[in-house]
């Protein structure tokens, strides 16, 4: 398989999966095949890419010349490649679940439900492998539409609310602010494309530097910093395997993607660093990451819990990328791998829970660890890998942070991560000490959906092996900062 | 024989619509009428295309009708920015004719489909001429035959909404004011320079000792043109003879009523004044571009607070018309460029638009308003999306032809260092998406009313609005073609053109 074929593969085969979903609906079982093994394929063909981004090459697809400096072209980076990495692997598990989610739960419209989960995969890989700002832009917004059926799935009038909302805050953003940045980049320079070290040095007066990074940090709405986070609790009333694949992994993903894409091969690392932009943006994030922890912890149910503890650890990857230093850009990209891991296995759980004992409160778990031990199991498993406890994949990402964090003299962000992680420890692992050591206070039918069970189980044993094999991610986040 | 239409195209560009119009005004058979309406626009078009290839080498054409002489006979002049512009105007006109055999069937009674295809025919005739024509008191005459043909299609709508008449009453009244000022305004430039002809007024008016004359006439000129080509605050006539218009005629008009009066504006500037440039950047930098800016905010707040769709589209026709007449007045290549692409995309987009609610208003059977339209994505879901992606076009997202206007009039703006218009401009894109958000919001967010029939739609409607709607995804991914054209266009004009 030529690299050019592979990056065909990893685009077109989530969209062919979308549109054979619709002449697939009297078969369900071809259906609802045909979801996992896409993903197996595209899985394949990402592998593929960013084995080629390993060795020093930089895989290209050339589509269409829209006018001068502008192309239609597909250009993997190597942080594009472990993005690719991580949405199309999860996939083929989240395919998988959200079949026994769908059925298990009786859930209306399944077709239309795979074939946008599958265009959605599709906008993120294209994100992923996006050649330059232009084209992110538009599978930005293209991942937006597509996850609009999704969450509002239900069509109740919560949902509609929520999509509305949903909907505002991301295509706002993204039309009034991330449009007039890249605009400006385009108009400074000439070239919208990512280069290694980036390209904004000595093109753009440093005084403007903070404000275009501002209008990229507020106009990118998917990274959730606050205060532009409310869409994400609010997408929280889709179906769960929406909430796991798409808003713990490849809409957010998409948004940390992209801050980390503009400051690594924009701006450059060394240009922020040496002119100070993006000193605010340290603190802002590290607000974020602390108010979000505060208000987890006063959320009852579980999936809201979740999202507040997604728009945290989302922060953690933005504050990274606003230290920009070698160090904490690298702790950043990992930071999207073992976060992806740890939230989706989460997530998964959450919607086990849901299935089999249709439990969405976290004061209703109490003794119910003991009904499905397989759940509660991953569900430690994946909060301490988010918590950052080796021997899991999520203690690489925030010890590189910290140290990031040190070399670059910002002290006071190390006491607001180290509490931050106190605070976790306290909301992530409630449901498992609820579920594990309290006596049973409801009781309910539990009954068994390996389907629901089973891709949990798989992320969490995933999150062990991210901390023992964490190098070929890691060589390729070290080839980000090297120019 | 090729050889003779070949050297003929200019005329025949004029010739066969307003030839073909008395025929189909009296043809008893409706769909006979539009059939010949179709081929008049059909042969404009390719009429069109192959002027525009010949043009694209900076050739510039000078035809003169029965042979007679400039200045005593009458000079068509096409060159590449006539010759783009033409390209629009028939390309869309003839989009807008194969759309409206379905879309007259339903507003306008059997009987007068005969005489709404001969004033459709007229109006398009009149339009070329007005391009094309190098005298400037033959272009009085073809302002006047597109302004009576217009008001008279504008008035067929009485048959749905009667305020399609007191719409089409003031387009006449206003509408005749401007086509006077204009005329006032060239017997003043004829009494300094002796000719009617723009060239030999460009080359006399410098040495003519014109004194207040020339400012006169050349005042009268710019205002009347201003009021045909709607340019805030003289667009008072354009929401109403759009928003009541037929549907047909709202997509005709909308896609290249104005586009022509825009051209004879850059001509005027550019070419007939070309000698005299300290008046014509007095009346640029001062007057035109602060209208523009003001034009582009007040279609824009207007569309925001409209709630009858045609009525808001009408509004932003206002400020779209704002930015092509902002890029032209700026005189600079990149301006005019910036002003020529987005008459081609303002047109594929706006073109589109009023296709799509001409659409929606044959399936519903009633206006087309916020609340008629609530759920209608899901209902007519074929017609909705070609509706979104020229809505998504006039927001201006990349991969459309909206984008490409947006990136090289921002690119224009840049340039000339006027950092105020640069903020006012974007300003007012990001409040353009205030409205367009509103109504994709009722369309495709809300559910249906309960009860609600079903909808159908229409292949004879919605296959060309899909090729508009292709067109904006088309020239939004590949847009050398006009960029290119639009560059020699910008070129010709500032270059002295006629």
């Amino acid at each position: 398989m030529s690299l050019h074929t592979a990056m065909l593969v990893g685009l077109l085969a989530p969209l062919v999966v979308a549109i054979l979903t619709p002449f697939l609906a009297v078969r369900h079982v071809w259906r609802d095949a045909a979801g996992p093994i896409g993903g197996v394929i595209t899985f394949i063909a990402a592998v593929h890419v960013a084995l080629a981004v390993l060795d020093g090459e930089t895989p290209r697809l050339f589509v269409a010349q829209i006018a001068e400096g502008l192309a239609l072209e597909f250009a993997v980076t190597p942080l594009g490649a472990i993005f690719g990495l991580v949405a199309s692997g999860l996939w083929i598990l989240a395919a998988l679940y959200s079949v026994g989610y769908m059925r298990g739960n009786h859930e209306k419209h399944q077709t239309r439900f795979a074939a946008f989960y599958a265009v959605a995969v599709h906008a993120a890989m294209a994100v992923a492998w996006s050649g330059n700002l232009l084209v992110l832009f538009v599978f930005y917004e293209i991942l937006t539409f597509s996850t609009y059926p999704l969450v509002t799935h239900k069509e109740s009038a919560l949902a509609r609310n929520a999509g509305r909302l949903y909907m505002s805050i991301l295509v706002g953003t993204s039309v009034v602010l991330l449009l007039p940045a890249v605009v400006w980049v385009w108009l400074s320079t000439g070239t919208l494309d990512f280069r290694p070290g980036g390209y904004l040095a000595g093109q753009i007066d440093p005084a403007m530097a903070p404000i275009l990074l501002a209008l990229f940090a507020f106009g990118v709405g998917k990274a959730a910093l606050m205060p532009i986070h409310r869409w994400l609790p609010a997408a929280m009333v889709a179906p769960t395997p929406v909430s796991a694949l798409l808003h713990a992994v490849a809409v957010v993903k998409a948004g940390v993607f992209t801050i980390l894409t503009v400051v690594v091969y924009v701006f450059g690392i060394d240009f922020l660093a040496e002119t100070g932009a993006a000193d605010w943006l340290v603190w802002l994030s590290a607000f974020t990451i602390l108010a979000s922890s505060m208000v987890a912890i006063t959320k009852d149910d579980i999936k809201a819990r979740l999202a507040y503890s997604t728009i945290s650890q989302l922060s953690y990857i933005v504050l990274g990328a606003a230290i920009a230093s070698s160090i904490a850009v690298q702790g950043a990209t990992l930071h999207i791998v073992m976060h992806a891991a740890g939230k989706i296995t989460l997530f998964f759980c959450a919607g086990a829970i849901y299935v089999q004992a249709h439990l969405t409160k976290i004061s209703e778990l109490d003794g119910q660890g003991r009904e499905m031990p397989w759940v509660f199991a991953a569900f430690f498993i994946g909060a301490l890998s988010i918590i950052g406890i080796p021997p899991l994949g999520g203690s690489w990402s925030k010890f590189m942070l910290m140290v990031g964090a040190v070399d670059s003299g910002y002290l006071v962000i190390l006491g607001v991560l180290g509490l931050s992680s106190l605070l976790n420890i306290y909301y992530l692992l409630e449901p498992v000490s609820r579920g594990f050591f309290r006596p049973k206070v409801k009781t309910v039918e539990v009954t068994s959906h390996p389907l629901v069970v089973i891709p949990p189980v798989l992320t969490a044993i995933l999150s062990l092996l991210l901390f023992f094999y964490v190098d070929f991610f890691a060589a390729l986040a070290k080839l980000m900062v090297i120019s | 024989m090729g050889a003779a239409i070949l050297t003929n195209l200019p005329a025949l560009l004029v010739v066969v619509p307003l030839l073909l119009a008395p025929f189909s005004a009296v043809l008893p058979i409706a769909g006979l009428a539009w059939v010949l309406a179709l081929v008049g626009t059909g042969i404009s078009f390719l009429a069109a295309l192959m002027l525009q290839s010949v043009t694209e080498n900076g050739v510039r054409i000078s035809y003169h009708l029965g042979n007679w002489e400039p200045p005593w006979g009458i000079e068509f002049v096409v060159d590449s920015a006539s010759s783009l512009t033409l390209v629009v105007m028939s390309g869309l006109g003839f989009l807008a004719t194969l759309a409206a055999r379905r879309l007259v069937a339903i507003e306008i009674a059997d009987k007068d489909s005969g005489k709404f295809y001969a004033a459709w025919l007229l109006v398009i005739g009149g339009l070329f001429g007005l391009v094309m024509t190098a005298d400037a008191f033959n272009l009085f005459v073809f302002l006047e035959i597109s302004a009576l043909a217009s008001v008279i299609l504008i008035g067929m709508g009485a048959g749905t909404d009667r305020r399609a008449l007191v719409a089409g009453y003031h387009y006449l009244v206003i509408g005749a004011v401007g086509a006077t000022f204009y005329v006032i305004g060239v017997g003043f430039i004829y009494a300094i320079t002796g000719t009617l002809n723009m060239g030999d007024m460009a080359s006399r008016l410098p040495d003519a000792a014109g004194g207040a004359a020339l400012y006169v006439g050349f005042g009268f000129m710019v205002v009347g043109m201003l009021v045909k080509a709607a340019i805030f605050p003289v667009h008072i006539w354009l929401p109403a003879a759009y928003g009541y218009a037929p549907s047909a005629v709202s997509t005709l008009l909308a896609a290249i009523a104005t586009k022509a009066a825009l051209y004879v504006l850059a001509r005027i500037f550019f070419t007939i004044f070309a000698g005299t440039p300290e008046i014509v950047d007095i009346a640029l930098s001062n007057i035109i571009v602060p209208l523009a800016v003001g034009g582009i905010f007040v279609g824009t707040i207007m569309a925001i607070y409209e709630a009858d769709i045609k009525k808001m589209f009408a509004h932003s026709s206002v400020a779209q018309i704002g930015y092509i007449a902002l890029g032209l007045a700026l005189a600079t290549p990149a301006g005019i460029s910036a002003g020529f692409i987005h008459i081609g995309n303002h047109a594929l987009i706006k073109g589109g638009i009023f296709m799509a609610i001409g659409g929606f208003v044959a399936a519903l059977g009633a206006r087309a308003s916020l609340e008629t339209i609530t759920g209608i994505g899901r209902r007519m879901p074929i017609t909705a999306t070609a509706f979104l992606i020229c809505g998504l076009s006039l927001a201006g997202l990349p991969l459309t032809a909206g984008f490409i206007s947006k990136l090289y009039l921002v690119r224009a703006i840049l340039e000339t260092d006027s950092y105020v218009i640069l903020a006012l401009v974007l300003i007012s894109s990001a409040l353009s998406v205030v409205y367009l958000w509103k109504v994709m919001e009722v369309m495709w967010m809300q559910p249906a009313p309960a009860r609600s029939p079903k909808l159908v739609e229409n292949p004879a409607i919605y296959l060309p609005l899909w090729m508009v709607a292709l067109g904006n995804i088309w020239f939004g991914i590949d847009a050398g073609w006009i960029v290119g054209a639009a560059r020699l266009a910008a070129t010709a004009l500032l270059g002295g053109g006629a």
